[in-house]
């Protein structure tokens, strides 16, 4: 009620002015406000900042990255950070660099910082420091927000301004909110006896205190085998319990499940040295404790209808019917190590920020574009995003938001200041290169696989095309209207996959030719590869949403995979390229091969129409003359004829079939290719 | 198609199976296995075992001569065939004192004597039986002297025809020879059909001829005469010729086939049923019918069969029994002899397709494959992973060859912008190491490199993309490869001209020079326009432009200025902007703006008004007037030319050409400064692949040089200057009087085909619907909406899919189509459907 009253206040305060925003000095107003100062509110803030925008980041800490402080507890970031690749290609190089940010500045790489593989959390801090303040972001500090509210008002961007309300109570008024808290609000898990439980958050990390302990771990997260593996060595034993069986993230190739690097109790478990694993619902769980201090596991069930303080000998235990009931030995210590959620409490109900379902309900709902889907303006952004590709991309991490955040802020620029999404325009002819180009290099798309996708816009005739990078496939039918770009003569979208059915918790990923080498096989890839769609419109909302489950696209008119490389480089001449350039000239229905400017000579004199090599190279003047030794490997290779050598008497002119020319020409009158007349059959109907 | 081969045989030894079977009826069999065939009989014993009806081949012999040994191994051989025909063989031994009928005449010895019980059928001389083919059809012709007609002239052969007619069906064959393995063959298919079918014999070649068949030749031929069906006398029996070589075999197939019903009515799941047709290998055509169409039907069938007949099988197939959801797309039905192979469902138009389908061995493959286009994939595979591409191919091929770098700096992103502050003019290649193209320039680059080697002030570099896509970013190079010139300044040119070894070398020394230079007194433009100025650039430029500009004209000064900075590189601009500008002006007989244009091919000077004032129509202007007015035509050149988009008229020649034609031609193109076509002249030794221009234009080289009209940019017409004129200006004048008159025929014309994908792609999208069941699933709701037409493709695919996996062959019922699409009136056209093999 109170409330209610302020809220109305306010708003009479603020439109006494013929401006609301700036006669009142109850605000202070800002067009982007950014809450929390992590990885990925800094990220944006630089976005906004390189785009002369005007927001504010706050951090209710009194540094950037206050969760990286605290958490990991064990300071070990499970991020690598590699030193080498081999490669002096920077965008390259950032695939495998899964903690720097984006920026122009060399010196904000996180390499020049840790030369650990797996860095520690304070380097992390360090590093958030420094990318604040070389780049001087606007950060105000020591500014918890504690309330998100909406003021209606048909002239606002969105229809309304979020008004925020720090510990203080100053106001703060924006026309955009983007959420940047990630998720620190621990989970628990209430059942009797849960007072017993230490929280991951405060638990010792001095494995001294663990000494001759038997140790019960709830969870089966990095976070729990990150507190097991430090005392792995000094405890009794350690069992591990969690509702689901324990996913690898070398089997799923989701780098949120468990990583090679903390299963160190994996080892021991499987080699029966004590420690172990168990699978059964926190729910049903209960605690007792002994008068020695020792925790006994029972279920909910025996202790329904008794009061616990009756003491343990009074309650059943479930060894007392089931003598070898798997954790009947009493524990010295339970720990929590159940991971965060979302804050969702500073946000009023009419924002309508709700979490989400099932395994999701952790993060706030969002859709796609990472806009709240309760309140129009209210982007979430770093961790707390995750719900786009949970337990499938990167999206939930530094390596993965660092471009999702980037392509947040791309929405943001065309909505809101007429900026369309960053494109270039190419001719046909470099349609196979810019494709090959972006796959071998660049970093976002692999990193959000399945996420995040370039476009490529045919314009009218195929002799150009728009190349977009980086946008969010779940929002393909909106491309029009979110990018500014128009997509009316059909698209290639380029994206990262792992093959179907090979990640899983339950995969073997290392059966006997899990690997496709043939390039007419690449469909069947496994590991993460190039796949380009081919759409001649624009997929529906509708087409979209009815796509099939774990498509990230739906169907496509062609489809194309780029065969999966051992060393991720897609440069061969005859594997990748060759292949691709098939797809693409069946798709825009032209030949995309390059021609030596004599070629282009023989062709204008005895053609009426030339290929695009040569109109938009030979005729424009830009015809590639080639020396003399490539010309004969040319006409070594059968494609070039050479008209020097040959002796041309009359008949040896007529009767020479074999010729080079002769093959480019009668390459001319193949049928019509399957995928075409798929195509086209299509069209026909 | 091993698969179907092996089918095929397995198909053949069944029915030669089946065939000796027959035989075994046929023949009475006297003795099975016996080790010894060949009885030796004395006369007596052999006279009084002779039983009435039986035939036997008797030889009669004293003793074994050494003549007669030959004759009598092949007697000896020819006794197992010939007791398949329940004939024995009998050697009679006779006594020498014996001077019976058979055996007394010295002669005797000479012939075989053919009874039948005790009656002499013929006597053979033994030089008639020389092997056992010719003992087999000389003794088979013998006993079967009722069954097989023997006609010599066409008159014969037509009495019998008349006789047969609506009574029985004929045989007719043609041997060129009697007592030949083909002779043999017919007589024994006549020992088994005889009482079926009449057949008849000649040896007469003419006869054939004279019955309407072309080519008689050596070969045998054997006809299968529909007599008893022929209802008109006038008219002959219908034929159908065997096309298989005579072997009893073939013969014996060729007659089962064509006494089988012509048309079969199928009332059953085609899938189970089995006729001649495909017992003995063949095809079976099903054409669907449904009762109110059945009439017309089964004409159709019937027309299809005669044409099919000895080829495939045909049957109607009746829609109701069939689940109707297969069927409503298709008209016809085939079903091969391959065991397991599922029923192909088909929609064709009319029944040539039916009969194209069958005969057309290649033709039913591709129709085939439209069904089952993963076939088709795997056959083009064999091209589709091959390297088309002319410039990928020959720089993969040069991959190991090391360049030599010596001369270039190869640049990273650290040195990049010290490296332009190390000389005033620093070139660099933007490439990538991946790609073609750019490998390709770098070739030429090194050669520029090495060209170029020792000039001051100028640094050769390159960056590699790939390796550096931060400076190349920031240098917003988009394309590979770039060359860009940076200079001291700050200033940078980028290179777009053609991508060769000299173009660049030449732009790389002509943007060296100012453009425009500016010149500060008449001297000095004079200095100019003889080419002595820059005295740098005297080996390279051809023609000076100097824009002479009065203070008045200071616009036009501005926007010439503009222009030179588009053509830096590619021309050498003076400018002379002084108070005495008009008088150097006026020298030239113009008044400022002006360009003078001094030719290096001769020595005068042109002036040319400015009227122009924009950059960019000066550039055009210049680029305009720097064309020859008859150039030779060189693959670097021509574009230049092209862009005129006028015709051609093209003189090629065999090196220089004569004095006299080039007279004559700059005749004709000084005489139209403004003409509407471009005259110009090749020389094959400098540009051979003028060689392919001429291959394409005509049919036999044509004696050189020749005078060719090409209409590149309109209908791509190709008219050549009549060889036995000589060439002038007045001829060449008449001529293309005419050819705009309509009078001429061009030679050729160029194909105006658009430069289509030279190969098909792998089809992964298909090859992913038969493996990823989500995916077809999703398809027809996810276009119904919008597109509901799309629907019966969409299944249709999934109908196609499924046709794949024999195992779900029922599941064919699946093919969703809409109900009420036309197919009745199966003849004679079939459907209306679309024509899929068509395109191919």
């Amino acid at each position: 009620m109170a409330q209610a009253v302020w809220g109305t206040l306010l708003r009479l305060a603020l439109c006494a002015g013929a401006v609301c925003t700036t006669s009142s000095t109850a605000f202070l107003y800002h067009d982007y406000c950014v809450i929390g100062a992590g990885p990925s509110g800094l990220q944006i803030a630089y976005f906004l900042q390189q785009a002369g925008r005007d927001y504010i980041v706050f951090e209710r800490s009194h540094a950037p990255g206050s969760f990286f402080a605290l958490y990991p507890r064990h300071r070990k970031l499970i991020s690598i950070n590699k030193q080498y690749t081999g490669k002096s290609n920077s965008e390259f190089n950032l695939r495998h660099d899964w903690n720097s940010l984006l920026s122009h500045d060399h010196r904000l790489l996180f390499r020049h910082y840790s030369h650990d593989f797996f860095p520690d959390a304070d380097t992390m801090v360090r590093y958030l420091e420094d990318f604040a303040s070389l780049l001087k972001l606007q950060v105000q500090y020591n500014t918890a927000i504690v309330h998100v509210t909406l003021d209606r008002d048909q002239q606002a961007w969105n229809g309304h301004h979020f008004i925020l309300t720090d510990q203080s109570r100053q106001n703060y008024k924006c026309s955009s909110l983007l959420v940047a808290t990630g998720t620190w609000v621990p989970n628990v898990v209430n059942f009797p006896g849960s007072e017993y439980v230490e929280g991951y958050e405060t638990v010792s990390i001095n494995p001294e205190d663990f000494a001759g302990q038997t140790v019960l771990i709830l969870g089966r997260g990095n976070s729990a085998f990150e507190t097991a593996e430090n005392i792995l060595g000094v405890t009794n034993f350690i069992h591990m319990v969690s509702r689901s069986r324990v996913r690898l993230s070398w089997a799923t190739h989701y780098v949120g499940d468990l990583r090679a690097i903390n299963n160190g109790l994996l080892d021991t478990y499987q080699l029966k040295s004590l420690d172990g694993l168990l699978e059964g619902d926190l729910e049903d769980l209960a605690i007792v404790k002994d008068k020695k201090g020792k925790l006994h596991i029972t279920l909910r069930f025996y202790l329904e209808n008794r009061n616990t303080s009756a003491g343990i000998n009074s309650i059943t235990l479930p060894q007392d019917e089931l003598d070898n009931f798997a954790t009947r030995a009493p524990y010295d210590r339970v720990i929590r190590c159940l991971g965060w959620k979302f804050d969702f409490s500073i946000y009023n109900r009419s924002l309508r920020l709700m979490p989400g379902k099932g395994n999701k309900k952790k993060y706030p709902q969002i859709k796609p574009s990472y806009e709240s889907r309760g309140t129009r303006g209210l982007f979430v952004l770093g961790t707390a995003s995750h719900s786009v590709d949970f337990r499938k991309s990167a999206g939930g991490f530094i390596h993965g938001f660092r471009y999702t955040t980037r392509a947040v802020h791309r929405l943001l620029e065309n909505r809101h200041h007429g900026v369309p999404w960053p494109s270039t325009v190419y001719p046909v002819i470099q349609l196979t290169n810019s494709i090959i180009k972006r796959v071998n290099e660049a970093s976002g798309l692999y990193q959000m696989f399945s996420v995040l996708a370039d476009i490529i816009l045919l314009r009218e005739n195929a002799t150009t095309f728009e190349y977009l990078e980086e946008y969010p496939v779940g929002v393909l039918a909106e491309l029009e209207t979110l990018t500014g770009r128009k997509a009316p003569n059909g698209l290639f979208v380029i994206i990262m996959e792992y093959g179907r059915n090979f990640s899983g918790a339950d995969k073997d990923v290392f059966y006997y030719n899990r690997a496709v080498g043939e390039a007419q096989h690449a469909w069947q890839s496994n590991f993460l590869h190039p796949v380009i769609y081919y759409y001649k419109r624009l997929p529906t909302e509708r087409e979209m949403r009815l796509r099939p489950p774990d498509w990230s696209l739906p169907r496509p008119d062609a489809i194309h995979h780029i065969v999966e490389d051992f060393l991720t480089d897609w440069t061969a001449p005859n594997a990748h390229i060759l292949p691709l350039r098939r797809f693409l000239e069946n798709c825009v229905g032209t030949d995309l091969r390059n021609f030596f400017a004599e070629s282009c000579f023989l062709f204008a004199f005895t053609r009426q129409k030339l290929p695009p090599f040569c109109q938009q190279g030979y005729v424009r003047m830009q015809g590639l003359v080639g020396i003399k030794r490539l010309q004969r490997h040319a006409v070594d290779a059968g494609l070039l004829e050479d008209y020097t050598a040959a002796d041309f008497t009359g008949d040896r002119l007529l009767g020479s079939p074999e010729g080079s020319q002769d093959q480019l020409l009668r390459d001319r009158a193949m049928p019509v290719s399957p995928l075409q007349h798929l195509v086209t059959a299509k069209d026909e109907l | 198609m091993p698969v179907t081969d092996t089918t095929m045989s397995a198909q053949m030894d069944r029915w030669i199976c089946s065939f000796f079977f027959l035989l075994f009826y046929a023949s009475s069999l006297p003795t099975l296995g016996n080790a010894k065939l060949l009885q030796e009989l004395g006369p007596q014993e052999y006279f009084s075992s002779l039983q009435a009806g039986r035939a036997s081949l008797a030889y009669f012999s004293h003793n074994v001569s050494p003549s007669a040994q030959a004759f009598l191994e092949q007697i000896e051989n020819s006794v197992e065939a010939l007791q398949d025909y329940g004939i024995s063989v009998v050697k009679v031994n006779c006594p020498k004192e014996d001077v019976s009928r058979y055996c007394w005449k010295e002669n005797a010895l000479r012939k075989a004597y053919l009874f039948r019980g005790n009656i002499l059928i013929r006597e053979f001389p033994t030089d008639a039986l020389f092997d056992v083919n010719s003992i087999v059809a000389n003794v088979l012709f013998a006993l079967l002297f009722n069954e097989v007609k023997y006609v010599e002239t066409l008159v014969d052969l037509q009495n019998i025809e008349n006789l047969l007619k609506g009574r029985s069906n004929m045989v007719f064959a043609y041997v060129p020879a009697t007592g030949t393995a083909e002779h043999r063959a017919v007589m024994e298919a006549a020992f088994v059909y005889g009482t079926t079918h009449q057949f008849v014999l000649t040896t007469e070649a003419t006869l054939m001829k004279e019955a309407g068949n072309d080519e008689p030749g050596s070969s045998a031929q054997l006809f299968f005469c529909h007599c008893q069906l022929a209802t008109d006398p006038a008219q002959p029996c219908r034929r159908t010729p065997m096309k298989q070589a005579l072997t009893m075999l073939n013969i014996h197939r060729h007659l089962k086939l064509m006494g089988a019903p012509l048309v079969t009515e199928v009332a059953e799941d085609p899938e189970k049923v089995s006729t001649v047709h495909l017992q003995l290998g063949l095809p079976l055509v099903f054409i669907l019918s449904q009762k109110e169409t059945y009439e017309a039907d089964r004409r159709t069938a019937e027309l299809v069969a005669w044409q099919l007949l000895g080829k495939a099988g045909v049957a109607l197939l009746s829609r109701d029994v069939v689940d109707s959801n297969v069927l409503l797309r298709s008209n016809i039905a085939l079903k091969t002899p391959d065991e397991g192979v599922p029923i192909k469902y088909l929609a064709l138009e009319d029944t040539d397709e039916v009969i194209t389908l069958v005969e057309d061995k290649s033709k039913f493959e591709q129709i085939q494959e439209d069904e089952d286009e993963e076939d088709e994939d795997e056959k083009e595979n064999d091209n589709q992973d091959i390297q088309d591409d002319q410039v990928v191919e020959a720089v993969s091929r040069d991959r190991k060859q090391e360049l030599p770098l010596e001369q270039i700096l190869t640049l990273t992103e650290e040195t990049f912008h010290t490296t332009m502050l190390e000389a005033a003019r620093v070139v660099v290649m933007f490439y990538a190491s991946w790609e073609a193209v750019s490998l390709a320039v770098q070739r030429s680059y090194v050669e520029v490199a090495d060209h170029l080697k020792g000039t001051q002030g100028l640094l050769l570099s390159q960056v590699n993309c790939w390796d550096w896509p931060g400076v190349c970013t920031k240098e917003n190079i988009t394309q590979f490869p770039t060359i860009r010139i940076y200079e001291k300044g700050g200033r940078s040119l980028t290179y777009n001209g053609m991508l060769g070894t000299e173009e660049l070398a030449s732009f790389i020394i002509l943007s060296q020079v100012s453009c425009p230079l500016k010149l500060a007194t008449i001297d000095e433009a004079e200095d100019y326009l003889r080419g002595e100025l820059p005295s740098e650039l005297s080996s390279y430029h051809h023609t000076s432009i100097l824009g002479v500009f009065s203070k008045a004209t200071s616009v036009a000064k501005e926007a010439f200025v503009e222009a030179g900075n588009i053509l830096s590189g590619h021309v050498t601009l003076g400018l002379y902007f002084e108070d005495d500008a008009l008088a150097l002006s006026r020298k030239y007989a113009v008044s400022p703006p002006a360009l003078l244009l001094a030719r290096s091919r001769d020595q005068s000077v042109e002036g040319i008004a400015l009227s122009k004032q924009s950059a960019q129509d000066i550039v055009q202007m210049i680029r305009y007037e720097l064309l020859d007015i008859f150039p030779e035509i060189t693959v670097q050149n021509l574009p230049r030319y092209l862009q005129l988009r006028k015709p051609f008229l093209i003189m090629f020649s065999d090196g220089d050409i004569s004095q006299m034609e080039r007279k004559e031609m700059l005749k004709l193109a000084k005489g139209r400064p403004q003409q509407a076509f471009v005259t110009c002249w090749l020389n094959l030794k400098n540009t051979p692949v003028g060689h392919g221009i001429l291959k394409a234009y005509f049919a036999t080289l044509p004696s050189l040089p020749v005078l060719v009209w090409v209409s590149l940019h309109t209908a791509g017409q190709v008219f050549r200057f009549p060889p036995d004129q000589s060439v002038t200006e007045m001829n060449i004048l008449s001529w293309l009087e005419k050819l705009k008159a309509g009078l001429e025929i061009p030679s050729s014309t160029l194909s105006e085909e658009d430069w289509k994908p030279p190969l098909p792609a792998y089809n992964f999208l298909q090859m992913m619907e038969t493996t990823v069941p989500e995916f077809i699933l999703h398809t027809s709701y996810s276009h119904g909406d919008t597109q509901e037409q799309q629907q019966p493709e969409s299944s249709e695919e999934k109908a196609t899919v499924r046709e794949e996996r024999p195992e779900e062959s029922g599941v064919k019922a699946e093919k969703g189509q809409s109900p009420g699409r036309d197919l009745r009136g199966t003849a004679p056209r079939l459907a209306g459907r679309e024509k899929r093999h068509s395109e191919l």
